[in-house]
């Protein structure tokens, strides 16, 4: 145990930095995702038919795809036509559609959910379309994908494991180096599993914690 | 912007990448059969069962839906083993891959045994079963068909999540588009072909899921 603290000791900068990184990529994934899907979400219900068939494009073919082969595609495929985005770049922006096309798709389910009695009432004492989607529909749809939204913050934290495997120096990425200099497989990996659980911990209680606070009473 | 498509690489590839794809669906299965075991069983300690059956359970679920399942896999791979532990990659992976499923499926079972109404149960107990015998004869087949349309999810995001299995060089799907990647540099089309066969297969799996659905309803 003793040998173990003094490798964790000359281990730990390089694991912090790798965790800073987990929680930025995520963070930044997260932020932007929810934002986009937004976008997604009101083009899914109000675009009509061919404003949102490109969005049904997206989120199924996304929602069809396991997140590492989304991950590889948005790295590797853009070579193709001369752009090379760095592994940073393009898994951020993988886990960010990845993180649109679920929040659209169940901004949509919640949005459809409102009582269209609600929607006539808005419009019988003028409200417009912004209006209505400002002060009506959008505070109950998003207290209502609030759990789902928070589940899908905890598969983008767990997600962003698999930018290791294009190269960008994440928790996991800098575990297995740090594996690789000492030999310590079974005690990194703990300590890695543990960090994760951790963070989507910290975002779990968090979410509650906001939901509770934003419950109309 | 001069990219020509040249399918001929991935095609070359193409039985490669269908005997991953079959590799991909044996893991899933193998994953769910066993994870619906363990769900099953955790999910029966979960409602029927005392506080310290509960909280490992909780405990169980909490841990492993919150630690990715690459963290799990290279565990299970690379760290076991030095204990003794060692099975090859893709035993490892379906290994892996139920110990995950089972978290996730408990929830479902765990729901769907609490909500089997109580006048079922007490019908039960007035015919003359046992504890045992309702736990067997009623409560199983009422969870199992209750529980379908989220054991038919979670088989579709097990063969999605089979992908990683790619990363300790199990020969599936991924495996084989990535080796095709690098060997022919055709990124465009090769990726085009692997995620257009994980969407078809995940179309046709939902289709058949939401028929077999149809066809044993919620009780």
């Amino acid at each position: 145990m003793q040998g173990f603290l003094s490798i964790l000791d000359s281990a730990a900068g390089a694991l912090l930095w790798g965790f800073l990184l987990t929680i930025v990529a995520s963070a930044a994934a997260i932020t932007s995702g929810a934002l986009l899907g937004i976008v997604f979400g009101l083009a899914l219900t109000f675009g009509g038919p061919v404003l949102a068939f490109p969005f049904r494009v997206v989120v199924d073919v996304v929602r069809g795809t396991p997140l590492l082969v989304l991950i590889l595609a948005t790295y590797y495929m853009p070579s193709g036509l001369g752009l090379s985005p760095g592994p940073m770049t393009a898994g951020i922006i993988a886990l960010t559609i990845f993180c649109a096309s679920h929040v659209g798709e169940t901004l949509r389910g919640a949005l459809l959910a409102v009582p269209p009695a609600q929607t006539d009432a808005g419009r019988a004492i003028g409200l417009t379309f912004l209006q209505m989607l400002f002060y009506v529909l959008m505070p109950q749809a998003i207290r209502q994908i609030a759990p789902n939204f928070v589940n899908t913050a905890v598969e983008i934290v767990k997600g962003s494991s698999l930018l290791s495997a294009i190269g960008v120096g994440e928790l996991l990425l800098t575990t297995q180096e740090v594996i690789g200099r000492t030999f310590r497989t079974m005690e990194f990996y703990a300590l890695a599993g543990a960090l994760y659980l951790l963070i989507n911990l910290v975002l779990s209680t968090g979410g509650a914690w906001l939901e509770r606070h934003f419950r109309i009473r | 912007m001069n990219y020509v498509l040249n399918f001929g690489a991935v095609f070359r590839g193409f039985d490669d990448l269908l005997s991953g794809l079959a590799l991909g669906l044996a893991m899933g299965l193998a994953g769910l059969v066993a994870g619906a075991l363990i769900g099953i069983v955790a999910g029966y300690a979960a409602v029927f069962g005392g506080r310290p059956a509960r909280v490992v359970v909780t405990l169980y679920v909490g841990f492993i839906r919150n630690v990715p399942i690459l963290v799990l896999a290279l565990f299970a791979f690379f760290a076991l083993p030095q204990y003794g532990i060692r099975f090859n990659n893709t035993n490892t992976f379906a290994a892996v891959l139920a110990i995950y499923a089972g978290a996730y499926l408990t929830e479902s079972f765990r729901a769907a045994i609490a909500t089997i109404p109580k006048g079922i149960l007490e019908a039960a107990r007035s015919i003359g079963l046992t504890g045992t015998g309702i736990a067997i004869w009623i409560v199983l087949p009422i969870a199992i068909r209750n529980a379908l349309p989220s054991l038919g999810n979670n088989f579709i995001s097990l063969f999605k999540d089979t992908s990683i299995a790619a990363v300790i060089a199990v020969p599936e799907l991924t495996f084989q588009a990535r080796k095709i990647n690098n060997e022919s540099f055709r990124v465009i089309e090769v990726w085009l072909v692997a995620s257009g066969l994980y969407i078809a297969t995940c179309a046709l799996l939902a289709l058949a899921l939401r028929r077999l659905e149809a066809r044993f309803p919620k009780f």
